[in-house]
């Protein structure tokens, strides 16, 4: 079915067509409006949905965390402070082994106060055990969506899942989307069967102890187990996506990378400008890639290293700024990644966008450009850079 | 029917076990207990519990001392997660996702200090949505868990370790809220003030009536703790005593905003009464200090005062 939807529309369309038991949501810019479509769904009867306004984001990630324990599928949305205020019951959810779907439209954290985007709000929770899956576009919003249950559910991760879009640039940009059937979407996710669960009366259960110095590690470690496992399960639930749709879904997208010598990498929406200013500099005959980051937790660290080891240079953008001296988290993780898996290729960082400062088709050409630089001597002055900042290189 | 509290204890047996590790002469576990036990014996569960001394001691893994469901996330959400699992229920119950005949009670348990303090937005939250839920606040006036720091329960002049009675400062030195008047302003069917007297009458009676009213209901029961009040373990019902026969916890309830007493004291105690046989009072008996008893009789008269009156206007119309 081709329609032309926003990010968020989409994002709400997918919520209406997976028909979840419960959605807890709670206002916030840019992501507001999917709730806002999702309860037109649930005042007109079109799903079955039980919607919690709550008074807080807060109450939303501690009422979709109720939900999902007592047996049913949550479902809900935020953007940055939202995000932050979430934060202690991110944790509890992910140790609870709950999976739990989130939209996440990338705003940046206060402060100071900034409604639009960059990465920030999805870097604070990078450690908290959620499965993070990145977006360039309104179509990849959707079926990311599509394909969440699937992975979150899956006996060997049973983790939640946030889907993040990049906030007004893709949230509220109208553009062609092609969505699936909805009986095909139910068929696809399925219905949800929990082994334990609270509202099972024949097995009541006790969720959430005091988990002290004999047991917290171990639990902990099967977290991490968990995320391990998801690898495979992402691949197996993207290739049985492609069965039903064609499109292709991988751990990231390789844009002209088979001779590329000059690689960016980077992730959402920002994609779409590097894969443009890359066709222009093929047109002048310097090969340029693109590797967009579909899948950051996990995170596929050795593919990544594999992909970039035939690249001269490589840039690596980070829409939020870690405030460390060393970079962004996305520039930290691949480098660790080509270091443990013994690639040398020269790497930098950028740090970029911040509070929705625009980054057009000229920054990234500068950043080929540095490349370039790189790669004729192999020398790095500063690894730790800013596009389109004032007062900083 | 009459309460009958043998008949009540042979036919309901406790559905929070023994075997916890609530300290002894801690007033919280009998009142889940009765709280429980106003469950019909055929309907299940779903506990939702803040964290606290309550959730640390019935629930340290891998023991559970709980028979129904249970679920403890944070400390200041124990009704916004309940609230959850009641929307989940809600909507399986619709779809035919759980059995048509089985009756499901949620049942919220929280300390004064996520209830009164940082677990008041969650509640009034939560009792605004009309969730078909009872929260419990067992109120033992301080942070007894992390050791009896002041909560906006502890009543004036307290002594307790972050409102110590110095030579300057006289203990906590602001009166405690009204958290049941707060929650009576959020117009719901059943609003409770209870606490184990005698054979648990009262709190059993209001227990039940919180749980078979639908929509969101509210119980506040005073919860004496020994280690934080400082009274001897075995005087624990005779603290609760006269916390009532004083006027300072006046048991009451308010349905759909008409309030009824349950219990007026003919002879209402001094206020002395209640304050001596607890260590945290204590430097309000030292001489020089008569004020403070004073100042405390006061606000307890005014308050049982207001009580009174509401009682009266809410009748009459």
């Amino acid at each position: 079915m081709r329609e032309r939807l926003s990010g968020n529309e989409a994002a709400a369309i997918a919520m209406k067509q997976i028909n979840p038991d419960v959605v807890a949501a709670f206002p916030i810019t840019p992501s507001t409006e999917i709730p806002q479509y999702f309860s037109t769904f649930v005042s007109n009867g079109t799903v079955d949905t039980e919607f919690v306004a709550v008074e807080s984001e807060h109450s939303a990630m501690s009422a979709c965390i109720g939900a999902q324990a007592a047996g049913g599928r949550a479902m809900t949305a935020t953007s940055a402070n939202g995000l932050s205020l979430m934060w202690e019951m991110i944790y509890i959810a992910s140790s609870l082994r709950l999976p739990i779907v989130m939209s996440l439209v990338n705003r940046a954290v206060s402060g100071p106060l900034n409604i639009h985007n960059d990465h920030s709000d999805a870097m604070g929770v990078r450690d908290s055990g959620w499965i993070q899956l990145f977006s360039e576009n309104n179509q990849e919003a959707y079926d990311n969506l599509i394909m969440a249950h699937r992975i979150a559910e899956h006996s060997d991760v049973l983790l939640p899942l946030m889907v993040c879009q990049d906030g007004f640039i893709t949230s509220h940009s109208i553009e062609n989307i092609e969505l699936i059937e909805d009986e095909n979407v139910k068929n696809f996710v399925g219905t949800y069967k929990p082994e334990h669960y609270l509202l099972n009366d024949k097995e009541p259960i006790a969720i959430g102890p005091l988990d002290l110095q004999g047991y917290l590690f171990e639990h902990k470690t099967q977290q991490s187990m968990a995320m391990r496992n998801a690898k495979k399960v992402i691949l197996d639930v993207a290739s049985d996506f492609e069965k039903m749709t064609g499109r292709k879904y991988g751990f990231f997208e390789e844009y002209k990378m088979e001779d590329a010598e000059l690689v960016v990498v980077c992730m959402n929406s920002t994609a779409g400008t590097a894969k443009y200013t890359a066709d222009k500099l093929r047109d002048q005959g310097i090969k340029a890639g693109v590797l967009k980051v579909r899948v950051f937790r996990p995170f596929p660290a050795e593919e990544i290293a594999n992909a970039l080891k035939k690249a001269k240079a490589v840039a690596v953008l980070d829409k939020a700024d870690s405030l460390n001296a060393v970079g962004g988290a996305l520039f930290e993780d691949v480098t660790s990644g080509m270091f443990v898996h013994k690639i040398q290729v020269p790497t930098i960082n950028y740090v970029y966008g911040i509070g929705g400062r625009d980054t057009t088709s000229t920054d990234i050409e500068s950043v080929y450009n540095d490349l370039r630089e790189i790669a004729k001597t192999g020398e790095i002055e500063n690894p730790y850079r800013y596009l389109g900042v004032r007062g900083c290189k | 029917m009459a309460y009958n509290h043998k008949q009540v204890m042979v036919d309901r047996p406790s559905r929070l076990t023994s075997g916890h590790r609530m300290c002894a002469g801690c007033g919280a576990p009998a009142v889940a207990r009765t709280i429980l036990r106003a469950v019909k014996s055929e309907d299940h569960v779903v506990v939702s519990n803040a964290t606290g001394c309550m959730e640390v001691s019935t629930f340290l893994y891998p023991y559970t001392a709980w028979t129904d469901s249970f679920i403890h996330t944070a400390f200041e959400n124990a009704a916004a997660t309940l609230s959850g699992v009641e929307a989940a229920y809600k909507s399986m119950k619709l779809t035919g996702k759980l059995p048509e005949e089985k009756d499901t009670k949620f049942i919220a348990f929280g300390g004064d200090g996520g209830t009164y303090d940082i677990g008041l937005q969650s509640l009034s939250g939560a009792m605004e949505r009309g969730h078909d839920m009872v929260y419990v606040c067992y109120d033992n006036g301080a942070y007894m868990n992390t050791g009896i720091q002041r909560s906006s329960a502890t009543p004036k002049f307290a002594d307790t370790t972050t409102t110590p009675a110095g030579k300057v400062i006289p203990g906590k030195m602001q009166p405690r809220k009204d958290l049941t008047k707060i929650m009576v302003g959020h117009h719901l069917p059943y609003v409770a003030q209870t606490l184990a007297l005698n054979n648990f009458k009262d709190l059993y009676e209001k227990s039940e009536k919180a749980i078979y009213t639908k929509g969101a209901c509210f119980l506040n029961v005073l919860a004496p703790c020994p280690r934080g009040w400082g009274y001897a373990t075995e005087d624990l019902m005779e603290i609760n005593k006269l916390a009532v026969e004083t006027c300072y916890w006046p048991l009451y309830e308010v349905i759909d905003g008409v309030y009824k007493i349950s219990y007026k004291p003919t002879n209402k105690l001094p206020i002395e009464e209640f304050l001596r046989p607890q260590k945290r009072f204590k430097h309000m008996f030292k001489p020089g200090n008569e004020w403070m008893i004073q100042e405390f009789q006061d606000e307890v008269d005014t308050r049982w005062q207001e009580l009174l009156d509401l009682e009266e206007i809410t009748n009459k119309a």
